[in-house]
Order: structure tokens, then sequence, then C-alpha cells
């Protein structure tokens, strides 16, 4: 027997997790999935396109009116259930951890659906994990910024070279235990004081 | 000294939970040895999957959402009970400026009065009913909340059906001013301060508080894993003496600009100082230039406000069988009872010689003004606690209670 594939509503108000969501269950053979980023009128959509699945991620406020419709299902022709409630403890850690939770038609057997989840889990990580390291590119980008700033300053006030003001920075943190863009803020902030001209 | 206990909570950017915040910020947890982590997050469905799982071992919740919980209304439910209060009252209902004229034109004032409001409202959506119209749509926070049982007990005490005379739908607080504004919505029941910000934008009118639909009621609370809390004795006994401590001191009218301050942080609410006045001195701006001063329109520590009474869980009880969210039994209605745990509550609190009630339940609607009562050790003052329409909620009489509530529906 051929089985009807399962449709597949993502709501996801972060446009760029939602395609890689989307991407990835068109890879594992989901045609029927629906990308939805504003829940405005998401009552009337549901209606529409009787998902078998959603996919919510967690920063999303409005999962409380989601499960109070679903739990009405009077728009929703069929009654939906927590997916994760029925799952695995470790498949709930691991969903709640990742920061998306999913939601299925009542009676949905369980192994068709597992499959998504983990696969929306896995996408989810990835793209925190991309967001981190896009994140920790930029801090790095403004850190090296700042203490070109204050080499600038001590090569001026002091009369040293790029290298010796470099490594007067890197004592003083080893010194103060603290991060060498620390002590480079620290100086630019006060020599900003000392003379609104300088900085 | 590294703290001897480490607690993790979560919250949802509310002025009511203020106490968990100046517990850790002003440094109240730290004292009793306790590392408080707060958490926010974005809705109550995430509160109630991270204590499930876990991540929080405590946290902010609607008053009902443990009892929904133990009762197994919600996924992922986990034994949850309340050994602490977060305050009482605190919430408004708010409706848009069309609403309200057209509630005015049938004698509304803007008094706040419950009974003059839905008697007005009432008429109003009778001339609609018969004008073909379109039902109005109210919002409320969440099916399990004070909010929700508030509105439609002071509907229902009104003469209005808020299951069939009116649509009720769930929207975040943080989006309801601009919900209303936007006309997806005409009134909500919500905390403050999502109501004032409502009249601050100059789209929308207070038309009544639940401080006066049932005077000094039951709110938000600390909802704690039972499994952790069995494992924790003591650090919950720590945390609650914190809280104890810092309730007192946010309700202390000499905090209020620093308190203000710390709640209006982007780490917390994100909103002005001046937005938080309102709920901290019961001194609302009504709309249309209209203000009033509302008798304890929020209570952070006075009148037993941290106190779990057992008639708060059975009152919330008796609300969810009336709404058809469950169906009523006699072991239902002990989940429900058994939920709030002010044994927990006195076991922390004894130790410090506070004023603590002689009871775990009380009549509500007994008082009708503020009355001392005996206690152990200090003085301690209740009520006044009366509901607007002199309904008496006896919590020995829950079957009687429960039979002569009107417009109540079967279970869906």
């Amino acid at each position: 027997m051929i089985r009807k594939s399962l449709t597949v509503l993502v709501i996801d108000e972060n446009h760029i997790r939602a395609s890689i969501i989307e991407a990835g269950l068109r890879e594992a053979g989901h045609e029927q999935v629906t990308v939805v980023h504003d829940v405005a009128g998401i009552a009337r959509r549901i209606a529409e396109i009787e998902p078998d699945v959603i996919v919510i991620d967690l920063e999303n406020p409005n999962r409380d009116m989601l499960e109070n419709m679903f739990q009405l299902s009077r728009v929703v022709k069929r009654p939906i259930a927590m997916f994760v409630d029925r799952s695995d403890q470790a498949s709930i850690e691991a969903a709640v951890e990742a920061g998306v939770s999913a939601y299925v038609v009542d009676g949905l057997r369980q192994e068709r659906v597992k499959p998504i989840l983990d696969m929306a889990i896995s996408r989810f990580n990835a793209f925190s994990r991309m967001a981190r390291e896009l994140e920790e590119a930029r801090s790095e980008l403004e850190d090296r910024k700042v203490i070109d700033r204050a080499k600038g300053i001590l090569m001026r006030s002091r009369g040293l070279s790029e290298d010796a003001a470099y490594t007067l920075l890197r004592k003083t943190a080893m010194n103060q235990n603290r991060k060498i863009s620390e002590i480079a803020q620290s100086l630019v902030t006060a020599a900003g004081l000392l003379d609104p001209g300088e900085s | 000294m590294a703290a001897e206990h480490q607690i993790n909570a979560g919250f949802i950017p509310l002025f009511d939970s203020a106490v968990l915040v100046a517990a850790r910020e002003i440094g109240f947890a730290a004292r009793e040895g306790v590392d408080l982590t707060l958490s926010r997050e974005t809705s109550w469905a995430n509160i109630r999957d991270r204590i499930a799982i876990g991540h929080f071992d405590l946290a902010h919740m609607l008053g009902p959402m443990p009892i929904a919980c133990n009762l197994g209304l919600t996924p992922l439910a986990s034994d949850t009970i309340v050994p602490f209060s977060l305050g009482l009252g605190g919430n408004c209902v708010t409706v848009s400026n069309t609403l309200w004229a057209g509630m005015a034109a049938h004698g509304a004032l803007p008094d706040l009065n419950p009974a003059r409001a839905g008697k007005a409202l009432g008429a109003l959506i009778r001339e609609r009913a018969n004008a073909g119209r379109d039902p109005l749509r109210f919002a409320v926070v969440h099916p399990h909340s004070g909010h929700n049982y508030e509105l439609r007990y002071w509907l229902a005490a009104c003469g209005i059906d808020p299951s069939r005379e009116i649509e009720i739908v769930i929207v975040p607080p943080p989006f309801m001013a601009d919900a209303l504004a936007a006309g997806r919505i005409d009134g909500y029941c919500a905390g403050e301060p999502w109501n004032s910000a409502s009249v601050v934008a100059g789209t929308g009118h207070i038309a009544t508080v639940k401080a006066t639909i049932w005077k000094t009621s039951p709110e938000k609370v600390v909802g704690v894993r039972k499994a952790w809390a069995e494992k924790h004795p003591e650090a919950l006994s720590a945390l609650l003496r914190a809280l104890h401590h810092a309730a007192r001191w946010c309700q202390d009218p000499a905090n209020r600009g620093e308190l203000a301050a710390l709640m209006a942080q982007p780490s917390f609410l994100g909103l002005s100082p001046a937005l938080q006045m309102p709920i901290l001195t019961g001194h609302l701006a009504l709309g249309g230039g209209a203000e009033l001063t509302v008798e304890d329109f929020f209570l952070a520590f006075g009148k037993a406000a941290n106190f779990p009474w057992k008639s708060h869980a059975l009152w919330f009880y008796t609300q969810m069988v009336r709404w058809g969210q469950v169906k009523h039994s006699a072991a239902h209605m002990a989940l429900g009872r058994d939920t709030y745990r002010p044994d927990l509550y006195r076991a922390a609190l004894k130790p410090l010689g506070v004023a603590l009630p002689g009871a775990n339940s009380k009549v509500e609607g007994a008082l009708a003004s503020a009355t001392p009562v005996g206690s152990a050790g200090a003085s301690l003052v209740l009520g006044p606690d009366g509901f607007f329409d002199g309904q008496i909620f006896d919590p020995d009489e829950v079957d009687a209670y429960i039979a002569g509530q009107k417009l109540a529906r079967a279970e869906a």
C-alpha cells in the first residue's frame, strides 16, 4: 500500500531557519510543505492546509494561542495533539533544547512523524550553530577594531611601535586576568574621557 | 562564598514577576544562600515544557496552570505544586475606543464599576445581536488563567453568556495593545502594564479591573516541579524566605522608583519606568482623561498576598468545571485543592516569626472590610475580599457552589 505523503506546516518567524527546515523536509521526500512566518489568520490557513504535522519554533509567543486552538478544534477539523507528549523523554529534551516543538493529528503513528521531528531538531541545531558562529565572527571583528584603536592611542601618546603597543596591551590583560579586547576598550573609553578629540 | 543552592526559574515578562526578579537582583536570594538563575520565556507553554523536562525547577505561573497540569489538561503535564503566591490583583479589562463609546451610550461610566460596565456591555451586545452584527471578540492570555475566569465570571454575573454571546481568543500579553489598536479584538483581560499601554497609546479604555470584580483575588504563583521540591526541601525553604523578603521590599512605597527602574530593564519588561507606576500605585489612567485610584489594585505582599490559599485553588477548580475544561469529581477536586501547599509556606516562614494565617482555606467573599485576623505570631489583616455580585465561595461547599453556577457549560 502506498502511503499518502504527510502534509507538514512549518510556523517560524525566522525566514532563514524556516527555509532551512523546508529544504530538509523536501530532501527527505516530503513534498507537501507549507511555511508560515506570521500567525495572523493562522486558523484559516490550518483549515485550508489540513496539516498532519505542525512544526513550530519555541521562541514564538503564539504557542499558547495555537495550543488553545488545537484543543478547541472548532476550526481544526481533526484533533491535534502535541507530538512530544507521546514521545520518549530523550526526544522531548532534544526538541526543547533545540527550540522546536511539533504537533500532530491525533492517531498518526509515531514512527511516521519521528523522522520529521528528528530532522527539525537537527536543522534547528545547525541553524543555532551557524548563528553562533556568525555572532562570534562579528564580535571578533569588533574586538580587532577596538584593539587597533587602543594600539593607535598608545603609539601616539607613549611613542611606542605597533608591536610594543600590542605587547603592552597583552601584558596588562594577562596581569589583570582579562581579555585584551576588554583592556583595549577601557583604554579607548578612558582616552575619550580625557580628551574628547582623541578617540 | 559559593551559594548553597542552585535554582533555575523561568518567568514571563509581566509585572507580577517582580518578586522573583527582586529576589535575585536586590540580593534577597543570595542572602539565603540561593543562586537564583532567571530565564525569560515567551509563552506559558514554554514554561510548562521546561519545567517538565527539568530545565527549570520552578517558574512564574498563572494561578490555575499548575492545577491544569495536575489534572492532565495540558500536554507534557508534570506534577506541579504551589508553595507561594506572587501577589493579588493587577489585571484589567480594557476595551477599544469604539466599544467604550458603545458602552458609554448604554450607561457605562469611567468608574470601573463592574456591575454598571457589565450592564452597559450586555445592552450593547443585545443591540448588536438584533442588528445581526458579529459577536464581539475578547482576548485573554491563556485558557487556564485568572484572566479567563474573571472575565467570564464578570460577564456571566451581568447576564452575558461568555461562551455564546461573545468570542474569546488567546493573545500573548505583549500583543494585546496592538491587536486592540488594529481592531483584531474588541477588548481583553490582561495584567499590567499591558492595559496602561493601550491607554497611553490612546487606543483603549479600562472598563473594569480584577480588584473590583473580586477584591484581593489570586493571580500568579510560583509553580514548582513536585519531584524537585521533594528532593530539595531546604533549597525550596531558603527560596521561599528570599521571596518573602523580596515581596515585602516590592510592596514598600519607598522602593517604587527603584523597582520600576529594575523592571524597566530590557532583560525584564523592557518598557519605560513610567508605565510600571500604575500597578505600583493603583492610580490608573482609564482613557479619555479619566483617572482613578483603586484600593488594593495589586498587592505584592500585604493581606497575606503570598499565602497559597487552598480556597483559591478550589475556586479556580470550580471555574474549570464551570467552563467545561474538566469534569467535576471528588478525585479531581482533591487534585486541584492539593496543588496549593500552604504547609510548605508555613514550614519555610515559621523561623522568621512573621504573621501566618491560622487556616489553610477561607470563605471567599466573607470580609466586607479590612479585618485583623487571629494568626500565629504578629498581626495580620485580610480583606475586603468580596465578589462584586455578592456571591460567597465556601471551600467546604464546593458541590453546591458548582451546582449553582449560572451559564455553565458541560465538559467539551
